[in-house]
């Protein structure tokens, strides 16, 4: 038998409200493995039929940009306006886009 | 509380010997999740983890729901005016029918996991049973609480694979509470007149059927958990017919308290 671990690692949540949307990150929790993350995820995040579907992934396993290096990434894109789609019209019947 | 309140019913309410086996068993269903409801529910604030208060908490209010649903049938029942509420806190001991295991204290966390999987083994039977009830109310709950007991039953065997064959102190500590727990299990399979009259009438399943999927399902778990299981014990007392351990005094107090001191008090 191995020397318990003494903190479960850190997983991230996500939800997916209904059929067709997207997972969506609502939080994080702790859990000693995937399937205790799962229900930890249940039993915090989907009391209030939150959703109908979810994912959990270890946060060790997120690789981050590097917040030093935000100007580099992201600044050039903010004289773009031409990249936005709003020269176009949206049909009524498309709600989640 | 508004002038226009109902009249406040009688501080304790007496089940006679005289009640119709229905409405025993229907409280006998109904206090044994409300018990347990009420024992989860000491878990919040104290569990180890907060996602183990969430999830202990979250089997608590399915427990209530499932005593709330049973005893507002046994209200009916009973025809006397009542509410599930006055049920719940005017009772004493003698007539709240709950069986042993239930009431048993939560120890530790390991403990309170033992009692949780060998009740859940239980009812997954007993309520998949009910569901074929001919007392179409009886039906209903058994079919919405056994989608419950199916989560119940996969935390609860989760926790005790985890403890089971986890480290040599949580291996030792839940062998120790299921061979001080495993002898209220024979309290399952006692049958009286009420169970006798209901399983005839297609009301109740008959708990002979339950007992050897039961079995099997522990037999099994406990082998995946490395734990070995006790012997077979007959047991004296039984909560079904009013007759209770020593610690069920001190949940009831905490339980009825409220009620008991301010009778009628409303939020």
């Amino acid at each position: 038998m191995n020397q318990p671990q003494r903190d479960w690692p850190l997983w991230e949540v996500f939800v997916r409200a209904r059929s067709g949307l997207e997972h969506k990150h609502v939080g994080s929790l702790h859990a000693a493995d995937a399937a205790m993350a799962i229900d930890h995820a249940r039993d915090v995040y989907t009391r209030r039929q939150e959703g109908v579907s979810l994912w959990v992934v270890r946060s060790a396993d997120i690789v981050a940009s590097d917040p030093g290096e935000a100007d580099a990434l992201f600044e050039p894109a903010r004289d773009k306006v031409y990249r936005h789609p709003t020269f176009y019209t949206i049909p009524e019947e498309v709600k989640n886009l | 509380m508004s002038a226009a309140a109902q009249p406040v019913p009688p501080a304790t309410i007496t089940i006679g010997r005289d009640a119709t086996p229905l409405l025993r068993y229907v409280l006998r269903l109904g206090d044994t999740s409300l018990i347990l409801g009420q024992r989860l529910g000491e878990w919040v604030g104290h569990a180890p983890a907060i996602e183990e208060d969430m999830a202990l908490a979250n089997l608590a209010l399915d427990c209530v729901g499932q005593a709330r649903l049973l005893l507002s049938y046994a209200t009916e029942i009973d025809g006397r005016g009542f509410t599930e509420d006055d049920l719940a806190f005017r009772r004493d001991e003698g007539d709240i029918f709950n069986l042993l295991l239930a009431e048993q204290a939560n120890g530790d966390f390991g403990r309170t996991i033992v009692r949780q999987f060998l009740l859940d083994s239980y009812f997954i039977e007993l309520f998949g049973g009910l569901a074929h009830s001919k007392d179409a109310r009886l039906a209903a709950i058994g079919a919405k609480s056994e989608k419950e007991l199916r989560y119940h039953l996969r935390y609860s065997e989760n926790w005790l694979t985890r403890l089971g064959d986890g480290t040599d102190e949580s291996h030792a500590r839940v062998q120790k509470s299921l061979d001080e727990l495993w002898r209220f299990t024979a309290e399952f399979w006692v049958k009286d007149e009420v169970d006798t009259a209901l399983v005839a009438q297609g009301i109740a399943p008959d708990a002979t059927a339950l007992e050897a999927p039961f079995r099997r399902r522990v037999a099994q778990c406990l082998s995946t958990a490395t734990l070995r299981q006790p012997a077979d014990a007959p047991i004296a007392l039984s909560g079904r017919t009013g007759r209770h351990t020593e610690p069920f005094g001190r949940l009831l107090a905490e339980m009825q308290f409220m009620q008991r001191a301010y009778p009628g008090a409303q939020w």
